[in-house]
C-alpha cells in the first residue's frame, strides 16, 4: 500500500520491542464478539492510483460543470473567476498539511494570513473586527442569532423574508431545540423588501432582526432606517451578506449600522465545489468580540521583542470553557479563508470594485434581454448581480427544459419555496463576470423557446 | 532603509545593539520576515486583469464611495507574499506532526486531484438534478462505506466538521427523546473528554455532568450504571479514548443505557486506530460522528475546513437531517424539504445550507478507494504499532500513567510527573520544536497532569520514529536535569515564545495604521469590554 512505510521486517522488529508475539496482542482491550477476523468481505480491496483516478474521473463526467455551457446558478453559491495563483498557493503543503495553529512559533503563516484575513472581512462589511472565519454562511447566521441572545439577553429573532430559505431552515432547526422563537415567514413577489415593516415590528423583546443583502430574490435596500429602529428598542441589527463581492459595488451594512455582520465568503476564492467546503464570514461591533464564536487571531510581539500573531481570546472557546463555550465550534475553514484572503490580495480595492461593477452592468443586461421574452419580467427594480424573474408558467419544469437545451438559467423559487403557489413562478438568476454576451443570447433563445 | 523592513523588528530594536546575528532586513537567509499585505500593498494595485472597463452604475445612496481600504499586490508581489508566509510553518509535508487526537497522516495528492475535477469543483449545489448524477453518486458511495466499516444503519452526510457532527447526533437523539414524549435533560460526559462534547450538549439545550473515570483511564460503568435514569437523555463517550485506551465496557455501557431508555453517543475522532478491525455498531452505539480529517486524511489545511458526517443506529436513522441522496432504479435523487415529508417525516430539519463538504467527499473516498477494506485495516494496525513502540521506547523517561495496565492504541500518553522543579510540559513541547518537530498535543486530556498526547500515525516510518524517539529522550532528560536553555526554547524557530496573555488583555485583531513612527508595531486597544 503506497501510503504506508512500515515493511514486514519493520512490523516485526516493533512487535518484538513491545513485547507481543503479533498485532491481534495490541487490540487485546478490544472485547473478542466485537473483533473483526479480517477485512471486511463485501468492500473491495485496495486499488492503484491509476484506478482511483479512472473511476472518480468517470464520475466526475456524470456532472455537467458549470463551465461547460451558459450557467446562471446563484441563491447562495455564485460562480466567480479564480486566478490560478490562488489554487497554486492554497496547495503549497506549508498550508495545506498544517494543523491549527496552536505552537504559534511555527505557525506564524497561517497566523499572519489569518489576522490579514479579519482585516481584510471587516473592511469589507465595514465593521471593527471579524473572527478566523466559520462554517458556512448559514451556520455564521445562526450562531450569530445566538450570540445576539447572550448580548441582549431576549430570545426573539425577526427573520426577514428575504433571508435565504436554507438559512431560515437552519435557524428553525436549531431554534426547535434551543428554545429561541423565531418570527419568519416566506417572501412575495415583490420589489420592495419588508424593512420597513421590520423596523415597525421590532420590540422590547426583540434580540435581533435578521436581514439578507443584497437578499434571496436579489433585492438591496438602504438599512439605516432599520439600524436606527432596532437600536432605539434595544435589538441588534444582523446583516447576512451571502455575495460579497457586491460589497466592492454597494455600501457595507457595518457602515449603515449593522451590529453583527456574517456572510458566506466562498464567491471570493474559493468556488462552487458543489456546496462545499465553503467559509463562514463573521464579522460585529468591537464592543461585543468577547462574546463572539470562533476563532480569533491577535497580534503580540515574542520573547525578543518581534511582532507576532497568536490564537487569543480562547476563553470564549470550547476547549478551555466546555459547556459555557459561546459555541461548540472547534475549527474554522483555514484554507478556504486562505483563498478567500489571498483572492482578495490580487484584487485589491481597484480590483474588487472593477468585478463588482461588472458583474452588476452585466446583470443588468441579462435582466434587459430576458425581459424582452414574451411573458417574462423582471420583479426587482435594483439589485447587483441577481435577479427574480417573473415567468408566465411555473418555472421548475422550465429550468429542467432549459437545461435540457444546454442553459443552466437560474434556480426555481418552486425549488427554494416547496408548496407555495404564489412564488412558483419565481427563477432567481444570477450574472457574473464569468457569463458571455452570447451565454445571454443563448439564455433569452432557449428561454423564449421553452415558454413558447 | 526601512521600506521594506516593516515586521515590527528592526536591528535597533534589539537592546544590545548590533551584534553578529543581528542583519539589516531582520531576515536570516532563507528564513525571511514578511510584512503585512497592509504595510507593502497598495489599494490601486492589482493582480487581476478585465477585458473591459468598469461601467458606472447608478446606485444613489446604496453606492460604496467612500474607501475601503483593501491593498492589492501584483500577482508575483502576491505568489512571493504568501510563499514567504508558508515557509514560516510547520506541517506534514516536512516531517513528524504527533499531534494527540488530532491525527495528522500523510495526505496523498490523488485525492487534491480528484477534488478538482471540473465536474465536482465546478458543481453548482443548485443544478438540476438530472446534471450533478456524478456528485450524488460521490456521496452516495461514500456514504455506503462508512456505513459498512462502522456496522451502522445509516448516516447523515452534511454536517461540516467534527463538531457539527456532534450537534447533528445530540439533534437526532433530542429529536427521538421528543418522538417518544419523554423530556430527558441531563447528558453524561466522561471528564477525559474533547471540549466540544459538553459545548455541544450545551449548545443544544442540555445539562452535562460528569462521568468519572476509573484508575486506568476508562470510564467507570458502576458509577455510570448508579447515575442513570428518567432524567437522562444518554452519554457522549469518546472510544478510543482521549488517554488512548480502548473502552473495554463500551458493550456494557451501551446495554446499560438503553436499558434506562437513553442513547449513546460516539465522539469518532480516534476511529482510525479501529478502522476495518472494530465496528462500533456492534458496541450499541446509536450514533458517532467521523472526522473525515483524521481518519480519512483529507487535510487540515492550517484548521479546516473539516468534514463531520455521522452514523446512525436504527432507533437513530428516522430523525437524520435533510437533505440526504438516495438511489432509486439507478438514478440518484435529492431529499431535501418538499420530498421530505412523505420520505422523511421525522427529520430534525436543515443543518446547513447545501449538502456537506463535498470537496472533502471526493477527497476521502478516493483515500478509503485507494486503501480498501484490506488496506484500512492496515491503517489501524499500523497506527497502534506505531503508537505502542513509541510509548515503550520513552516510558522509562517519560511517567506514563497508563501504561502499566497494556497497550495503547493509536496514542501514547505522558504526564509531567518527574520533570525538574519549575519545568513543565509546555517547556518540553517548545524544545521538540528546536529539534525540527511540531510538539504533541500538550495539556490535554485534562484528567493527567501536564498531559503530552502522542499520535504518530501509519504514515510514519520506523526510522522516523526511531529518531524522533531519541530526541523526545534527550528533551526529557534535559527537563528532569533542569536545563535552563530548554524554558527558553525554542531558538530556532521564525519566532520565539509569545506572549499570549499581552494579546488576550489587549486584543489587537486587525490592523490599522500606525498612529507613531512609520515602521512601529500598531497596538491599539481595539477590543475590551
Amino acid at each position: 500500500m503506497r501510503y504506508l512505510p512500515l515493511t514486514p521486517d519493520d512490523r516485526s522488529a516493533m512487535l518484538a520491542a513491545v513485547g507481543a508475539s503479533s498485532i491481534d496482542d495490541l487490540f487485546v482491550d478490544v472485547p473478542e464478539a466485537a473483533q473483526l477476523a479480517g477485512p471486511i468481505a463485501q468492500l473491495p480491496m485496495h486499488a492503484s492510483e491509476l484506478a482511483v483516478e479512472r473511476h472518480m474521473a468517470a464520475l466526475a463526467r456524470q456532472n455537467r460543470a458549470a463551465g461547460d455551457g451558459p450557467f446562471f446558478l446563484g441563491a447562495g453559491a455564485y460562480r466567480h473567476h479564480v486566478p490560478a495563483s490562488v489554487d497554486h498557493l492554497i496547495q503549497r503543503g506549508e498550508f495545506l498539511t498544517a494543523y491549527t495553529p496552536y505552537q504559534p512559533e511555527i505557525a506564524q503563516g497561517t497566523l499572519q494570513m489569518l489576522f490579514e484575513f479579519q482585516t481584510q472581512v471587516a473592511r469589507l462589511f465595514g465593521t471593527d473586527v471579524a473572527n478566523a472565519s466559520m462554517y458556512d454562511g448559514s451556520t455564521a447566521c445562526w450562531e450569530a442569532i445566538v450570540m445576539a441572545r447572550r448580548v441582549t439577553r431576549r430570545g426573539k429573532a425577526l427573520l426577514s423574508t428575504g433571508l435565504h430559505p436554507h438559512y431560515r431552515s437552519v435557524a428553525r432547526t436549531m431554534a426547535k431545540y434551543t428554545g429561541d422563537l423565531l418570527v419568519d415567514g416566506d417572501p412575495g413577489l415583490d420589489a420592495a423588501t419588508d424593512w420597513s415593516a421590520l423596523a415597525a415590528a421590532v420590540d422590547k423583546e426583540t434580540s435581533c432582526v435578521v436581514v439578507q443583502y443584497p437578499d434571496i430574490l436579489g433585492r438591496i435596500d438602504d438599512m439605516r432606517a432599520l439600524a436606527a429602529a432596532c437600536e432605539a428598542a434595544g435589538a441588534l441589527l444582523i446583516a447576512v451578506v451571502t455575495e460579497p463581492v457586491a460589497l466592492g459595488l454597494i455600501q457595507a451594512p457595518g457602515e449603515m449600522g449593522a451590529d453583527i455582520v456574517v456572510g458566506e465568503g466562498q464567491s471570493i476564492g474559493v468556488g462552487l465545489q458543489f456546496g462545499g467546503p465553503y467559509v463562514g464570514l463573521f464579522a460585529c461591533k468591537a464592543k461585543y468580540v468577547r462574546q463572539m464564536p470562533g476563532r480569533l487571531c491577535g497580534e503580540t510581539v515574542d520573547a525578543n521583542g518581534k511582532r507576532g500573531f497568536v490564537l487569543t481570546l480562547s476563553t470564549r472557546e470550547q476547549h478551555i470553557r466546555r459547556e459555557k463555550a459561546t459555541s461548540n465550534i472547534c475549527t474554522n475553514s483555514g484554507l478556504c479563508a486562505l483563498a478567500f484572503s489571498i483572492h482578495m490580495t490580487l484584487l485589491g480595492e481597484a480590483g474588487l470594485r472593477r468585478l463588482a461593477a461588472i458583474n452588476h452592468s452585466r446583470a443588468k443586461a441579462a435582466a434587459d434581454a430576458l425581459a424582452k421574452v414574451p411573458g417574462v419580467s423582471v420583479m426587482n427594480s435594483v439589485f447587483f448581480n441577481e435577479f427574480t424573474l417573473v415567468l408566465p408558467k411555473v418555472a421548475r419544469p422550465v429550468v429542467h427544459e432549459l437545461a435540457e437545451r444546454g442553459v443552466l438559467g437560474g434556480v426555481s423559487l418552486g425549488r427554494l419555496y416547496p408548496g407555495n403557489e404564489g412564488l412558483a413562478n419565481g427563477l432567481v438568476v444570477a450574472v457574473t463576470e464569468t457569463v458571455t454576451v452570447e451565454d445571454i443570447a443563448a439564455f433569452a433563445a432557449a428561454l423564449k423557446e421553452v415558454l413558447a | 532603509m526601512t521600506a521594506l523592513n516593516r515586521a515590527g523588528w528592526r536591528p535597533e530594536m534589539n537592546a544590545g545593539g548590533a551584534d553578529d546575528n543581528v542583519t539589516f532586513t531582520g531576515n536570516r537567509a532563507l528564513m525571511l520576515e514578511e510584512p503585512l499585505v497592509f504595510e507593502i500593498g497598495s489599494n490601486e494595485t492589482t493582480g487581476v486583469d478585465f477585458d473591459e472597463e468598469a461601467p458606472a452604475a447608478d446606485l444613489g445612496a446604496l453606492a460604496r464611495s467612500a474607501p475601503i481600504g483593501l491593498p492589492g499586490l501584483s500577482e508575483g508581489e502576491a505568489v512571493r507574499h504568501y510563499t514567504r508566509l508558508s515557509r514560516q510553518n510547520y506541517a506534514i509535508d516536512l516531517g513528524l506532526f504527533p499531534l494527540g487526537s488530532c491525527t495528522m497522516k500523510h495526505n496523498p495528492r490523488l485525492n487534491e486531484k480528484v477534488a478538482r475535477m471540473p465536474g465536482f469543483a465546478d458543481a453548482h449545489p443548485l443544478q438540476p438534478q438530472e446534471t450533478v448524477q456524478g456528485a450524488y453518486a460521490v456521496i452516495h458511495e461514500l456514504a455506503e462505506w462508512l456505513v459498512t466499516l462502522t456496522g451502522m444503519d445509516s448516516i447523515a452526510m452534511s454536517p461540516k466538521a467534527g463538531a457539527h457532527g456532534e450537534l447533528c447526533g445530540i439533534l437526532c437523539i433530542k429529536a427521538a427523546l421528543q418522538a417518544r414524549g419523554e423530556d430527558r435533560r441531563v447528558l453524561l460526559v466522561p471528564e477525559s473528554a474533547h471540549g466540544t462534547n459538553p459545548a455541544t450538549a450545551a449548545f443544544a439545550g442540555f445539562s452535562v455532568e460528569d462521568i468519572p473515570a476509573t484508575r486506568e483511564g476508562r470510564v467507570d460503568l458502576a458509577a455510570l450504571k448508579a447515575r442513570l435514569g428518567p432524567d437522562v437523555a444518554g452519554v457522549m463517550i469518546t472510544n478510543p479514548n482521549t488517554c488512548g485506551l480502548f473502552e473495554r465496557d463500551l458493550k456494557a455501557i451501551s446495554d446499560a443505557v438503553h436499558a434506562a431508555g437513553g442513547y449513546v453517543y460516539c465522539d469518532g475522532a480516534n476511529f482510525n486506530a479501529i478502522v476495518g478491525r472494530v465496528r462500533p455498531g456492534d458496541l450499541g452505539v446509536d450514533a458517532m460522528h467521523i472526522n473525515l480529517h483524521k481518519t480519512f486524511s483529507t487535510p487540515h489545511g492550517g484548521g479546516g475546513p473539516g468534514s463531520g458526517p455521522v452514523v446512525l443506529s436504527k432507533a437513530l436513522a428516522p430523525f437524520a437531517p435533510l437533505p440526504f441522496v438516495t438511489k432509486e432504479g439507478g438514478r440518484f435523487r435529492l431529499v431535501e424539504e418538499e420530498s421530505a415529508g412523505e420520505d422523511h417525516p421525522e427529520s430534525f430539519g436543515r443543518m446547513t445550507a447545501f449538502h456537506g463538504q463535498m470537496g472533502m467527499f471526493t477527497r476521502a473516498l478516493a483515500y478509503i478507494l485507494s486503501h480498501g477494506a484490506d488496506g484500512l485495516r492496515q491503517v489501524a494496525e499500523d497506527a497502534v504499532l506505531n503508537a505502542n513502540y513509541v510509548l515503550r521506547g520513552l516510558e522509562d523517561v517519560l511517567d506514563a500513567p497508563f501504561a502499566a495496565s497494556g497497550p495503547c492504541m493509536h496514542e501514547a500518553l505522558f504526564s509531567d510527573k518527574g520533570l525538574a522543579e519549575g519545568f513543565t510540559t509546555l517547556d518540553i513541547a517548545k524544545g521538540l520544536i528546536d529539534e525540527g518537530y511540531h510538539p504533541m498535543t500538550v495539556y490535554f486530556p485534562l484528567v493527567v497532569h501536564g498531559a503530552m498526547l502522542v499520535e504518530p500515525t501509519e504514515t510514519e516510518s520506523k526510522a522516523v520514529l526511531d529518531q524522533f524517539i531519541g530526541a523526545l529522550r534527550s528533551i526529557a532528560m534535559r527537563a528532569k536535569n533542569g536545563d535552563p536553555a530548554l524554558k527558553s526554547a525554542p531558538h530556532f524557530a521564525p519566532r520565539a515564545r509569545l506572549d499570549e496573555t499581552m494579546a488576550a488583555r489587549k486584543p489587537v485583531l486587525t490592523w490599522s495604521e500606525p498612529v507613531v513612527a512609520p515602521g512601529t508595531p500598531s497596538m491599539s486597544e481595539i477590543g475590551g469590554s
